[in-house]
């Protein structure tokens, strides 16, 4: 299964161009919006350029930077509590047999099945108690409902692939069951560690409504604003948002697939590996 | 130095199944080699794990040094393991491959390096410290495998199979280092396998195990003269037995009365004798028969014969070449006859 689609079947040129025109097409009004000073019907690109839309982006006092502020944040700490959470989780699931293993399974997977506005009204009330409602912390907390079954899940899969025979080689070698985790395991694991964590991050980055629900309107974040103007009629300043949001989500994917392939061992985070 | 090795009792299940071991009971000196020898999932590699602590066994207790270790953690035991796969960390260069354990046991840095360096030599793997796993090929891991397993100079080796995925030439070549670098550090040392020949080259002493049991733990010879019991002498290519009354110093069988060397139970016997001892040749314990098959196996050819109803089986150098169909004088030669308790 190592690389079926990574290195086995290799698409043709052309089909690639047109899957990458597809998904890069929806981009290039954005990007001409994102800069356009005038652009009337019928005329096929603007007539006049400017910065307006990016000055908007990075003014001083304006909202932007903060709300991009607070999705860094809320994503990072999201990312990093996922996989603090799955890693145990995944291996449990994936390195083990034991009895109700697959209830487990299921309760783990319950977030993605069960619609996310029905529980996080629960989660409200909950949090509304504890004094976590409309707080950044609580916002950090929720994005962790539909982050950890896809962190987990992703690193079962990562961990249902070990054999576990490393681990008992360096036991023998003398290691002991933690240095065997520390200096076996995690490297060995590290590559989906970080795809999981990826995932995350992107997860909470694009989040909404969870946002809008326990933040209460109090924490902003990217796609908050976004919404917002996507609602309101000027496209220069929507455009400049969305691109502001999605282009460090492309960076960190390029940035991590990078990363993750240091010579030829792209096989590591394939989806065969996943 | 290895330590004297002691398994005692020792019973092992999965589950509610079958044991996989059943009340195995066995020394191995210091500095000894011992093959576990057995067809594959005959419970040899579960006695390999509960040496090494990665099992605990169901009942029984290991001793290593005259000491318990049964509640002892496996990196606490020295008692290093070579599997079937080399099982090199892929993200670890050669040398750091090597130096694992010498870094678990928080060795100083300079005389961990020259122990690298000293044991990369032995395997004759100098050149590699510096490359990746993955660069090397499968004999070389797994002689970087042994180094690992003997740079910390454990006080068991225990070796699972080690060379069962390479091919039959770098075998040989690997069993010669084996036993070069076991007799030079004198590591009391466990070799599971299930392949006879390699046994009977490496062991000082075979332990011959059939579904969790032990059958016969002697030295190689043993296996071929006399072995314990008829499952025992076919294991080790024997395939002639004739039934037979012991009595008055000769065995009655349907082939005449058959003196033996060696000493033969009273009463119902099955005596045994391996196809190669068998002598085309009037004297002493001769017959007439028939030879009914011919197959030419490069080395030997192997010939059936049949008598009074009986028939065996003969290994004969490859330039005696007799046609199917032909009578001849055969004798079993009372030194090489063996009685089994029927």
């Amino acid at each position: 299964m190592d690389g079926a689609v990574g290195k086995g079947s290799r698409l043709p040129d052309a089909v690639l161009v047109v899957v990458a025109a597809l998904v890069a097409l929806p981009f290039v009004p954005l990007v001409l919006w994102a800069f356009a000073g005038e652009w009337r019907f019928p005329d096929l690109l603007p007539t006049a350029w400017s910065l307006r839309g990016m000055g908007y982006l990075f003014e001083p006092g304006g909202g932007v930077p903060g709300a991009a502020f607070n999705s860094l944040i809320i994503g990072v700490a999201t990312a990093a509590a996922s996989v603090a959470v799955g890693l145990p989780a995944g291996m449990a699931i994936g390195g083990y047999e034991w009895r109700f293993k697959g209830v487990v399974i299921f309760f783990i997977l319950l977030p993605i099945l069960v619609p996310p506005l029905a529980s996080t009204m629960g989660v409200h009330v909950t949090f509304i108690r504890l004094g976590l409602a409309d707080t950044l912390p609580g916002v950090f907390l929720v994005h962790l409902v539909p982050t950890v079954p896809y962190t987990a899940l992703i690193l079962a899969g990562v961990f249902a692939e070990r054999t576990g025979e490393l681990e008992e080689a360096a036991r023998t070698l003398g290691a002991s069951a933690w240095q065997a985790f520390l200096r076996v395991t995690l490297p060995g694991v590290l590559p989906g560690v970080a795809v999981a964590g990826l995932f995350a991050f992107l997860i909470s980055w694009g989040q909404y409504v969870l946002t809008l629900l326990i933040g209460g309107g109090n924490v902003v974040t990217l796609p908050m604003l976004l919404f917002s103007a996507a609602s309101g009629n000027d496209p220069v300043i929507t455009s400049a948002l969305a691109l502001a949001f999605a282009v460090p989500a492309v960076l960190a994917l390029v940035l991590a697939l990078r990363v993750l392939k240091p010579g030829g061992r792209a096989d590591l985070i394939g989806p065969g590996k996943v | 130095m290895g330590a004297r090795l002691e398994l005692e009792n020792v019973s092992h299940r999965y589950g509610g199944d079958a044991p996989a071991l059943e009340d195995l009971s066995l020394a191995v000196e210091p500095g000894e080699l011992v093959a576990l020898l057995g067809p594959s999932g005959c419970g040899k590699t579960t006695a390999l794990k509960i040496i090494a602590g990665l099992l605990r066994p169901s009942s029984g207790d290991v001793r290593v040094g005259g000491r318990s270790v049964v509640g002892t953690a496996p990196e606490r035991r020295e008692a290093a393991m070579v599997f079937q796969k080399p099982l090199l960390f892929p993200h670890m260069s050669v040398a750091r491959n090597v130096g694992f354990g010498l870094r678990m046991r928080k060795a100083p840095r300079k005389e961990s390096e020259s122990k690298v360096h000293e044991a990369l030599r032995r395997v004759r793997m100098e050149g590699f410290a510096d490359r990746a796993p993955e660069e090397l090929s499968g004999g070389q891991q797994q002689r970087v495998a042994l180094a690992r397993a003997l740079v910390t100079d454990p006080r068991l080796l225990l070796l699972d199979e080690p060379f069962s995925a390479l091919d039959a030439s770098l075998r040989e070549e690997m069993r010669g280092l084996v036993l070069r670098l076991q007799r030079e550090g004198g590591h009391t040392t466990v070799f599971v396998t299930h392949d006879q020949e390699e046994a009977v080259v490496l062991a000082d002493r075979i332990a011959l195990v059939f579904d969790g049991r032990l059958q016969m733990y002697e030295e190689p010879e043993a296996f071929y003269d006399r072995p314990a019991t008829r499952e025992v002498a076919r294991f080790f290519g024997a395939t002639n037995f004739i039934e037979g009354r012991a009595g008055n110093g000769s065995v009655r069988t349907p082939l005449g009365n058959l003196r033996l060397a060696s000493a033969a139970p009273p009463g119902d016997v099955t005596l045994t004798i391996r196809p190669e001892a068998v002598r085309l040749e009037a004297g002493e314990n001769s017959f007439d028969a028939l030879i009914t098959s011919a197959a030419y196996l490069g080395t030997q050819v192997h010939y059936g014969l049949e008598t009074s109803g009986k028939s065996l089986r003969v290994a004969l150098p490859p330039h005696v070449r007799l046609a199917v169909g032909n009578e001849v004088t055969a004798r079993l030669p009372a030194e090489s006859l063996w009685a089994l308790r029927a």
